[in-house]
C-alpha cells in the first residue's frame, strides 16, 4: 500500500490487526451482498469474543453462521436472526448475546456512526420492549426514543467494483447495509468482484467514496441464494 | 364463509390507488401484488432497498444480487430504483410510502399491534416491522380474526409485546374489514355469508356495529 492505493494482495493482509474482543460491522441482507471471503478469513483466523453488527447472522455453514461453529461471536446486534439452528442453540445456552434492533434503526445507527452523529430520536419502537431504558422525548406531539450510533473496529463490506482508491459501486440489492457499514468502521475493508483503474468508474455513480475505505481486495464469490424463487 | 388468503389479498388490493407506493409484508400481504387492478400503476417497495419490485425471475434470469425483503429472488420493473437500507428506511420512516400491508398476531382497540415476539418461544427478530408501523400513516393489517382454538386476536389490549403503539387504523381479517377509532373496532364490512353475530362472538375488544353492515365485494 502506498499513498491512496488501498489494494491488498491477501485476505490475511485485508484483516491485519483484527484481534479478540473487537467489534466487526458486516454488510449484507440475508446472504445477499455479504463479504463472504472476509467472513471466511475471520473463521480461519479464529478471532474470538467478537461483537458482530449485521442485519442477519447468515445460515448454518455459510456467511456469519460459520463464525458460530468456533464460538467466535460473543454478541450480535441484528434485526432478524432466524434461519440458523446453531445460533438458536448458542442463544438458548447463553453463549451468545443478541441485541435485536429494528432494521431501519440499525441502518440509521450505522449511518449516524459514520457521519459523526452520536445519537438520534426515532418513533420506531416507542411503546415496545426495545424502548426499555431509553430516553423518551416528544416532538410534534409524538413520542420518540433516543437511539445511539454504532461504530466498529472493523467494517467488512462487499462491493461489485472498486477502483484502487476505494471508490465502490454495489450491484442491485447487494447494496443494502454495505454503504452505511463502510462509513462506520475504524478500519474499513471492501472486497469486490473487480478492481479497476481510477477513472473507469463514473464519479457520479459512486456509492461509497474512497475516503471511507482503507483496504480493497478482489475476491471470487459463491453468492449463495437463500430462497431461490422462480415464476412458473 | 371466511375469506381464504387469496380473497383477503384481493380485498386489500381494492384499497390500492393509481400512483401509490406500497410496501407489502411477508405472507398474505405479498399476494396483494397479484391483484393490482389492470391499468393501475403501483410501485412496490421492498425494504432491503428496492422500489419497483417485479415478479419472480425465470431460471434464466435469476440473480443472487436481486432479492426482496423476504430474501426471495425477484426482478425489478422498468423504472425501478435500488438504494441502501438507510435510504429505504428514510422513505418508510419519513412517511413517503402510501400504503403498508402487514400481518400480525394481535391488534387492539388502541391501535396497538403485536407481530414479532411470543414470550417463551424463540425470538427471531422484528426485521423492519417496527419501522414500518411507526413510519406509515396508512397501514392495513391482515390476519385471521381468531386463532385455530377460537381465541380472538382483536383485543381490548394486546397481550404480546408490541411492535408499535397506537399506529393501526385498518384491519382486514378473514371475517371482516374493520377500522379502529376512539378505542373501538368499527365493523365496516362482513365477509360474504359471515354474520354480524359470528364477528361479535370472535371480537374480544369493544366492537361498534354502525347499523347495517354490508358484505364485502370480492
Amino acid at each position: 500500500m502506498a499513498g491512496l492505493d488501498k489494494r491488498v494482495s491477501s485476505y490475511e493482509e485485508a484483516l491485519a490487526g483484527l484481534t479478540d474482543g473487537m467489534t466487526v460491522l458486516a454488510g449484507g441482507f440475508g446472504l445477499c451482498g455479504i463479504p463472504e471471503n472476509l467472513i471466511a478469513e475471520i473463521y480461519r483466523l479464529g478471532t474470538r469474543n467478537l461483537t458482530v453488527v449485521s442485519n442477519n447472522c447468515g445460515i448454518d455453514g455459510f456467511g456469519l453462521g460459520v463464525l458460530l461453529e468456533k464460538h467466535q461471536i460473543r454478541k450480535i446486534i441484528a434485526s432478524y436472526v432466524g434461519e440458523n439452528a446453531l445460533f438458536e442453540q448458542q442463544l438458548l445456552n447463553g453463549e451468545i448475546d443478541v441485541e435485536l434492533t429494528p432494521q431501519g434503526t440499525l441502518a440509521e445507527k450505522l449511518r449516524a456512526g459514520g457521519a459523526g452523529i452520536p445519537a438520534f430520536f426515532t418513533a420506531t419502537g416507542y411503546g415496545t420492549p426495545i424502548a426499555e431504558g431509553k430516553e423518551v422525548r416528544e416532538f410534534n406531539g409524538r413520542n420518540h426514543i433516543l437511539e445511539q450510533a454504532i461504530t466498529g473496529d472493523f467494517a467488512i463490506v462487499k462491493g461489485w467494483k472498486a477502483d484502487y482508491l476505494g471508490n465502490v459501486v454495489y450491484r442491485h440489492t447487494a447494496q443494502n447495509f454495505n454503504p452505511m457499514v463502510a462509513t462506520a468502521g475504524r478500519i474499513t475493508v471492501v472486497e469486490v468482484e473487480e478492481i479497476v483503474e481510477p477513472g473507469q468508474l463514473d464519479p457520479t455513480q459512486i456509492h461509497t467514496p474512497g475516503i471511507y475505505v482503507d483496504r480493497v481486495i478482489q475476491g471470487k464469490f459463491e453468492k449463495r441464494i437463500e430462497k431461490r424463487t422462480v415464476r412458473s | 364463509m371466511a375469506l381464504n388468503r387469496e380473497q383477503m389479498a384481493k380485498r386489500v388490493a381494492a384499497e390500492l390507488k393509481d400512483g401509490y407506493y406500497v410496501n407489502l409484508g411477508i405472507g398474505i400481504p405479498t399476494l396483494v401484488a397479484n391483484y393490482i387492478p389492470k391499468g393501475m400503476q403501483v410501485m412496490l417497495q421492498s425494504e432491503n432497498g428496492l422500489l419497483g419490485m417485479g415478479e419472480f425471475p425465470t431460471e434464466d434470469n435469476i440473480d443472487a444480487d436481486m432479492i426482496n425483503a423476504g430474501k426471495q429472488t425477484v426482478t425489478a420493473v422498468p423504472g425501478a430504483s435500488i438504494f441502501s437500507s438507510a435510504e429505504s428506511f428514510a422513505m418508510i420512516r419519513g412517511g413517503h410510502v402510501d400504503l403498508t400491508v402487514l400481518g400480525a398476531f394481535e391488534v387492539d382497540v388502541e391501535g396497538n399491534i403485536a407481530s414479532w415476539m411470543i414470550p417463551g418461544k424463540l425470538i427471531k427478530g422484528m426485521g423492519g416491522a417496527m419501522d414500518l408501523v411507526a413510519g406509515a400513516d396508512n397501514i392495513i393489517v391482515t390476519m385471521t380474526h381468531a386463532s385455530k382454538e377460537g381465541e380472538s386476536k382483536l383485543l381490548s389490549r394486546c397481550s404480546l409485546p408490541l411492535t408499535g403503539a397506537g399506529c393501526i387504523r385498518k384491519v382486514l381479517t378473514d371475517l371482516a374489514y374493520l377500522e379502529i377509532e376512539d378505542g373501538a373496532f368499527i365493523l365496516r364490512e362482513r365477509a360474504p355469508g359471515v354474520t354480524v353475530e359470528e364477528i361479535k362472538a370472535k371480537t374480544a375488544g369493544r366492537l361498534i356495529i354502525p347499523g347495517d353492515v354490508p358484505e364485502m365485494n370480492i
